[in-house]
């Protein structure tokens, strides 16, 4: 089966439209909100502070620590029971790894950065959002940074490349009925803004090499996107009177 | 061949290019990575000479030795206090660093210092683990009492003081208020409960606009009101 | 934390606070937008100066409880986020959570606001079931006055989600347009006694200096559904009698602007 035509009618290199704010929690040290499309995730960093338990610290240089929750009521079906979550412990770890690259601790020993994102309302990509929300946020909170991440996932519907899935899009086989057997594969990426180097690279589906080498090609364009919405909005605070 | 890709003053994102070749050279929050020079911080553009510096928006405190800071305290040890310096790491008093008099072995600390109270500390030694001694025995260094402590970014502690105090003296003059402003980033205020919060909401214009030139202007006219 | 307590104390005894404001007075802005969450049946985010919170609406259909066969059900959760604190940590709701939550929801449920027989689609079989989730998002104080407002605004905003008349399974991307049954409005609003006087709206400093306090749920008539007294201080008769009055009577200025919001 041939995917023609995106169901919200997007080009395949097209992002949903993006909007972002920084400081949108002022007890934070640093705090952003970032949405795409209707995924809508708040980003909030405490830190550097002390660290418990002790045994977690390390003398050397400070630690990141990231926290992923989605609210009770931001799943597009019933309601989330709130607990331990296996697949929220899995990306709080994959975001720390994806930040912990360009973040610069070296001046806080013992000392950890928390990095907390809750979500209002989801509808795919929120990792993503997740990472690109939290990249404003610590750099918002002055933390030493050498660059920003910026992320978004990237995806083979059938037999296109497609940035940006959607809801719908990672569901086709529901949504289009031409789609009944339709092959989706779901690739978040994050990456270091100026060198592009890779710092979150995960998948649900199947696909060959050459596909996948191409979607990672589109996802190296399609960040830059989301890296233009970051640093306006880094900006925005400080205009020029 | 060098390239200078922003002006002084111009606020930049981490990862953001400063300039291009080797005749610059990176300062303060920035890093040179092959040719380029990059901020490490959503901070000012400052160039001075061939050094491109970028001034952070907002940051940790970092202790340093001389500092003078405001913290609380919040245990009474063996040999003295531990204070809360607004920041990772906490800050020990010993007691013959607080006080000239003889204080006996069994005398109740609490006496002195009690749990909650505000010091005003200079900073004696810091440790690469950022172990930090303070001391409270020099004049210009008390116990706070009466008025009310503010927070601010640490980051923006110098445009609050100002060049040579201007900033400060100003808020001074003009809300009648006395004002100590610890590097740490938390302030003392203390005058009239009017003065005060005059004072407060200016130091707060200070933090909100300190990227903006003619700022000693602003906080005049706002203080005339 | 900060917390200027003898200040604030020495201020109270003189009807001032450190912001300037009157102890009766509430904070600026009072903000409320309403349906911010695409995914919740019902959804809310109040601002009262800097204290912001979210309160979303969900809605479910399950066998109604052995003991009210016709009649649906509602219950209230609240989170403290760490994201909105550097005093909360991550892990189930703790005792301040915990409170919050069934403060909000005796005020609710006890002045009967929302109609539980009206929820009921086939008695002992199928009945509707709403559960309020209240997230904190910048607590600057005055939590749970905001909560309640809050969680008031989601109900209200609140539609019921189209379920298939085929299969009855419930289709939550679609809303038909009816609105749940809401015959009160309850809200509660906590008056803090501080160095003997009574203060409303306290920002987080006020709150940790505060000797006692009283939550008071009430509806438009000055009919009262909930009492919740917190601080390790007593209140006297006299007191508890004037506080009861300046709650019903803030409770009507927030009604008051919410109804604002509405139009």
């Amino acid at each position: 089966m041939v995917y023609k035509k995106r169901l919200d009618g997007r080009k395949w290199d097209e992002l949903r439209p993006m909007e972002a704010k920084v400081g949108v929690v002022p007890n934070a040290d640093g705090s952003a909100s970032f949405k795409i499309g209707k995924t809508w995730a708040i980003a909030a960093v405490y830190g550097p502070r002390e660290l418990f338990p002790k045994f977690k610290q390390d003398p050397k240089k400070g630690v990141l620590r990231c926290f992923y929750s989605m609210m009770p009521f931001s799943g597009s079906g019933e309601r989330i029971r709130p607990g331990a979550n296996r697949r929220a412990q899995e990306i709080a770890m994959v975001m720390a790894n994806a930040l912990g690259p360009v973040v610069d601790l070296s001046a806080f020993p013992n000392a950890v950065v928390d990095v907390f994102v809750d979500l209002p309302q989801t509808d795919a990509g929120t990792r993503c959002a997740a990472i690109s929300a939290a990249s404003m946020a610590l750099a918002q909170a002055g933390i030493p940074m050498k660059d920003m991440i910026s992320s978004v996932a990237v995806g083979k519907v059938d037999d296109k490349i497609a940035t940006d899935l959607d809801y719908k899009e990672e569901h086709i086989e529901e949504f289009n009925p031409d789609s009944k057997t339709a092959s989706v594969s779901d690739i978040p990426v994050a990456m270091i803004h100026n060198t592009k180097e890779i710092t979150l690279l995960q998948m649900d589906g199947e696909i060959s090499k050459e596909d996948l080498m191409k979607a990672i090609e589109a996802a190296t364009v399609a960040v830059d996107k989301v890296y233009e919405v970051q640093r306006q909005a880094l900006k925005e605070k400080f205009a020029k009177e | 061949m060098s390239n200078i890709s922003v002006h002084e003053r111009d606020i930049v994102i981490p990862g953001e290019v400063l300039a291009e070749g080797m005749d610059y050279l990176p300062g303060e929050n920035t890093y040179r990575e092959n040719e380029k020079i990059y901020s490490k911080s959503l901070g000012l553009v400052s160039i001075s000479g061939r050094v491109l510096k970028v001034t952070p928006l907002s940051g940790p405190y970092v202790p340093k030795i001389d500092d003078k800071i405001i913290g609380k305290v919040i245990d009474i040890t063996m040999s003295g206090w531990r204070i809360d310096t607004n920041t990772a790491y906490s800050a020990l008093l010993n007691v013959r660093d607080a006080t000239t008099r003889f204080v006996k072995k069994e005398e109740d600390l609490s006496q002195i210092l009690a749990i909650g109270d505000y010091v005003v500390v200079r900073i004696v030694n810091v440790t690469s683990q950022n172990l930090i001694d303070v001391t409270m025995k020099e004049p210009g260094l008390y116990k706070v009492s009466g008025g009310r402590i503010m927070e601010i970014n640490s980051q923006k502690v110098p445009r609050v003081i100002g060049k040579q105090g201007s900033m400060i003296s100003l808020i001074k003059t003009k809300t009648g208020c006395e004002v100590t402003v610890g590097q740490n980033g938390l302030v003392w205020v203390k005058g009239t409960p009017e003065g005060e919060l005059k004072a407060e909401q200016a130091i707060k214009l200070v933090e909100e606009k300190s990227y903006l030139e003619g700022l000693t202007d602003r906080v005049g006219k706002f203080l005339e009101q | 934390m900060i917390i200027n307590k003898e200040t604030i104390m020495v201020l109270a005894a003189e009807g001032k606070r450190l912001d300037g404001r009157g102890l009766l007075d509430y904070r600026q802005p009072i903000n409320i937008e309403m349906n911010i969450s695409w995914t919740a049946e019902g959804s809310a985010k109040v601002q009262l100066g800097e204290t912001v919170v979210m309160a979303g609406v969900k809605m479910n259909i399950e066998k109604p409880y052995n003991d009210t066969p016709e009649e649906g059900g509602i219950m209230i959760n609240a989170e403290l986020l760490p994201l909105s604190s550097s005093e909360y940590e991550p892990g189930p709701p703790g005792e301040k959570a915990i409170e919050l939550a069934r403060v909000i929801d005796r005020g609710i449920r006890e002045s009967k606001a929302l109609d539980l027989k009206k929820l009921c689609i086939q008695p002992g079989e199928k009945a509707w079931f709403v559960t309020i989730d209240i997230m904190s998002i910048n607590d600057a104080g005055n939590l749970l006055d905001a909560a309640g407002l809050a969680a008031l605004a989601a109900l209200k905003s609140a539609h019921f989600p189209v379920v298939d008349s085929v299969t009855g399974a419930i289709d939550y991307k679609q809303k038909t347009d009816k609105s749940l049954p809401l015959t009160k409005e309850a809200l509660p609003v906590t008056i803090h006694k501080v160095n003997g006087k009574l203060m409303i709206d306290p920002t987080l400093e006020e709150e940790k200096s505060s000797e006692a306090r009283l939550t008071v749920a009430s509806d438009q008539k000055g009919i009262i559904s909930a009492l919740q007294k917190g601080g390790r201080e007593p209140l006297t008769s006299e007191e508890i009698s004037q506080i009861l009055d300046v709650a019903i009577e803030k409770a009507r200025f927030l009604r008051s602007v919410l109804n604002r919001y509405l139009k």
